[in-house]
């Protein structure tokens, strides 16, 4: 039985750079009880689709241009707003990407639970709460009793969107629109998520919406597949046949994104180290009884840390978001103090070096960040950005600096004629490979990556990827690269080194790792891998 | 991938921000017509003593105060000077006081909480139980004394207005300070070696510009009526000298026999505070390359 039904729907959006088509005339049809998936890039229109159906795009500068959606019989996008209301939240549920901003941090999550009980049903508090108690453990939250009454800031991120998808649920909805609800999440905490939404889809029979970027996400997941593009679907078919036989070239691309493997090269064995990491430990003073206070509560973020990375090795770091690992990048380059233990690097012990002697040593090791919204100074053009360090660590007089900052442009495959554009004229990836190309400005031997592509989209991720080894290959570098994601770190790196709660708990070979982890919790990340293959219906 | 600009390049070396700001204040008209507008003004005063029509103490106690004529033509106060030239030599005073004493503010505020900002901890609490205890302390009677200790002076008059004006400025610099500083791109500029001084100067101070000038457009026409307040009270410039402000409170006296005794000045008070909205708006979105080109 169709349960929602859309016909030629166009959305476009009227700003003062002209008009732009984000969703260009599509139809797709959810049937009760199934699962669809629309999979493409961020501004392929996906989540404007969705939300246009509940009237949540912001009109304007959006405007639904045509189309019908005839949800149960009845046009969404021709109905009453008061109509539409009732509908929204309770025979419609959705569930938001970022568990952290979607709640509200003054109420708590019982409060925000009972909301649409209270308005669409009609019930009183005792009755609601009684319900939201017993959503709460539906989703799996332990102690739903007590946790009803705490604030959105004392869960987890996982448990957050766990209290998300109860919200979204308890006024038993028919419909159920998930926007990349695990893109913000680790992988464990993903797989989790994941087979929580299809358990309750299962249990209460009814259809979702599920929106991703990732089509190894949807692999386990759906039960039919549309791959959108540039507003269009480009492709709409049974997940098994978008996997196995797609149509589209651009379905194909997305699916070739997709990390997997190891690299094609084996790695050069090279003795010769160029950071030796001894029982590193780190500590976070708690300072939250202000600077009066004496008594201070260390937490150790990083605990007894040793490895040892060759020149000329990618060496993969992985664990979920907590476990110290971007910790220990930053503590490597001595962003945070750190508490004891060593860091040699290249025969020089970092730990409580002083800032003349560091200063020349900070040339030879570089960040990349994560978010490349936030990493990148947005008063700053791009040739300002590439040629602060090249200035400031005289590596280029006035008159060269030009040269070298077109020839790093052209190392990162960025246009020549970008060089005066600002960060915000460019997409995620153009302004990672900005970030890539300002950390290697200054010829580093190190580079810590702190989840360079974990922002990205999984096609620009594919390239950037490819970007960065084909520039530690140039370069000769040496690399230190943190993700939450194995596959990524397996396409990319040589040796991984699992970290978990602020311990080190296993070190290996790439693909002996992968074949035959040791440590309980290596084997329980690698399960939680979203892979194509486990396609099934 | 051929570059087009390739020539032009080799000039381009200073910070893109400030010229590529100028380029696009250029193509908004109203803070040009604002722009233009203070600069005419700032021409006029320094010009007043050559141009104006008469001495500012000149009086004709027979005219008295008559309305706008062919020899008057904004009129003359009740001792019979003429408006127009009380209201220009009334302008040197307060856009001296309007910039010098805000220039003062800038420059303290923006680096006493830059540093508080970007140091964070003790630093931090330090300079800002500073700033609490100043804005505790009653604003005349710090005056009051700067003016005992060491007498009537304009020039510190100009400090005292300032040394009060930039404690809002510390704070709300601070608090931008504050969000920025966790911003990855801070953390980027630090590893790549930079020295603190840079990074409060390239990448700190720049992206506080946008409340920071919106602030200043603000504080300047608090200012000049700050100094007509004190100069009424006996503490700053004294008759027959004048300045905006003065002119303005003494036309409140006789608002309803001589209404232009306030028209005239008050207009040149209002006029000079659309011009710096409309160019402090300008150069607020000049300066931020994310805001939307035309």
């Amino acid at each position: 039985m169709t349960l929602l039904s859309i016909e030629n729907l166009a959305v476009h959006f009227h700003t003062r750079a002209g008009q732009m088509r984000a969703v260009d005339g599509i139809s797709f049809s959810v049937d009760q009880g199934e699962i669809l998936a629309i999979v493409g890039e961020s501004g392929s229109g996906k989540s404007v689709a969705c939300y246009s159906l509940l009237n949540l795009i912001p009109q304007p500068p959006g405007k639904i241009e045509s189309g019908t959606a005839l949800f149960e019989g009845r046009d969404l996008l021709s109905m009453q707003p008061d109509i539409l209301r009732r509908i929204r939240g309770n025979e419609i549920g959705i569930i938001f990407q970022d568990p952290m901003t979607s709640l509200n941090p003054y109420l708590t999550v019982g409060e925000q639970l009972i909301e649409p009980l209270l308005y669409h049903r009609n019930l009183n508090r005792q009755q609601a709460l009684k319900r939201a108690v017993k959503m709460l453990d539906e989703v799996g939250i332990a102690d739903p009793e007590t946790r009803i009454h705490s604030y959105p800031h004392e869960f987890s991120g996982g448990m957050r969107q766990r209290v998300m998808i109860a919200m979204a649920m308890i006024a038993e909805p028919k419909l159920l629109i998930c926007d990349e609800p695990t893109t913000a999440l680790d992988v464990t905490i993903q797989a989790q998520i994941l087979s929580l939404i299809k358990a309750l889809q299962k249990r209460r029979n009814i259809a979702v919406i599920f929106i991703s970027h990732d089509l190894a996400v949807v692999a386990g997941l759906a039960d039919r597949v549309a791959v959108m593009k540039e507003g269009r679907i480009v492709e709409t078919g049974p997940v098994n046949d978008i996997f196995q036989k797609p149509r589209s070239d651009y379905t194909r691309t997305l699916l070739a994104s997709i990390p997997s493997g190891s690299k094609s090269h084996p790695p050069q064995p090279s003795d010769q180290p160029l950071l030796q990491i001894d029982r590193l430990t780190t500590c976070f003073a708690d300072n939250s009884g202000g600077w009066l206070s004496r008594q201070k509560a260390d937490k150790k973020a990083v605990n007894e840390v040793s490895l040892t990375i060759q020149r000329g090795e990618i060496l993969g770091l992985v664990g979920e978001s907590g476990s110290g690992k971007s910790t220990l990048g930053r503590s490597i380059l001595q962003l945070v103090p750190v508490t004891r233990g060593s860091v040699i690097f290249d025969g020089t012990d970092l730990v409580g070096l002083r800032q003349k002697r560091m200063t020349p040593l900070r040339r030879r090791m570089q960040m990349i960040f994560q978010d490349p919204y936030a990493s990148l100074n947005p008063r700053m053009t791009v040739f300002d950005c590439l040629a602060e360090p090249l200035l400031y660590h005289g590596l280029a007089t006035r008159k060269t600096v030009t040269a070298q900052v077109l020839a790093l442009m052209d190392d990162v495959g960025l246009a020549r004629t970008a060089i005066r554009k600002y960060p915000h004229e460019f997409s995620g990836g153009q302004r990672q490979r900005i970030a890539i190309g300002r950390a290697i400005a200054t010829k580093p031997e190190l580079i810590i990556a702190d989840e360079p592509v974990s922002a990205l989209d999984v096609t620009i991720q594919a390239q950037i990827l490819a970007l960065i080894l084909a520039l530690v290959e140039k370069h000769n570098l040496t690399m230190l690269f943190i993700s939450h994601d194995l596959s990524v770190v397996r396409y990319i790196a040589d040796r991984i080194a699992v970290m978990h709660r602020g311990e080190l708990v296993e070190m290996a070979e790439t693909e002996s790792l992968f074949v035959n982890p040791q440590h309980v919790y290596s084997r329980k990340l690698l399960s939680a891998i979203p892979t194509p293959t486990t396609a099934q219906t | 991938m051929e570059n087009p600009h390739s020539a032009t390049l080799t000039q381009e070396q200073g910070s893109s921000l400030w010229r590529d700001g100028w380029i696009r204040l250029c193509k908004n008209h109203m803070a040009l017509f604002g722009l233009g507008v203070m600069v005419f003004f700032c021409v006029i005063a320094l010009l007043t003593p050559w141009i104006a029509p008469y001495g500012y103490e000149q009086q004709d106690l027979q005219l008295g105060a008559s309305p706008p004529s062919a020899a008057h033509w904004l009129g003359t106060d009740i001792f019979g000077r003429d408006m127009l030239t009380r209201i220009m030599y009334g302008s040197r005073v307060s856009l001296l006081v309007g910039f010098v004493a805000t220039g003062v503010a800038l420059v303290i505020g923006v680096l006493w909480g830059t540093v508080a900002g970007y140091a964070g901890g003790r630093v931090d609490a330090v300079m800002m139980r500073l700033v609490d205890i100043l804005y505790a302390l009653p604003f005349m009677i710090f005056i009051v004394l700067l003016m005992v200790v060491f007498g009537r002076n304009i020039l510190l008059l100009f400090l005292a207005i300032g040394a009060v004006e930039w404690l809002t400025m510390a704070r709300i610099v601070r608090g931008q300070v504050q969000n920025l500083r966790h911003q990855e791109f801070i953390e980027a500029a630090f590893s790549m070696g930079l020295s603190r001084w840079i990074i409060i100067r390239r990448h700190l101070i720049p992206n506080t510009l946008g409340p920071v000038i919106v602030y200043t457009t603000l504080t300047i026409p608090n200012v000049m009526l700050l100094e007509a307040f004190l100069s009424f009270l006996g503490l700053g410039i004294q008759p027959p000298q004048s300045s905006w402000g003065l002119l303005i409170s003494h036309g409140v006296e006789s608002m309803e026999e001589y209404p232009w005794l306030l028209i005239f000045p008050g207009l040149a008070l209002s006029i000079t505070l659309f011009a710096l909205n409309f160019l402090g708006d300008g150069l607020r979105d000049a300066l931020d390359p994310r805001a939307s080109k035309d």
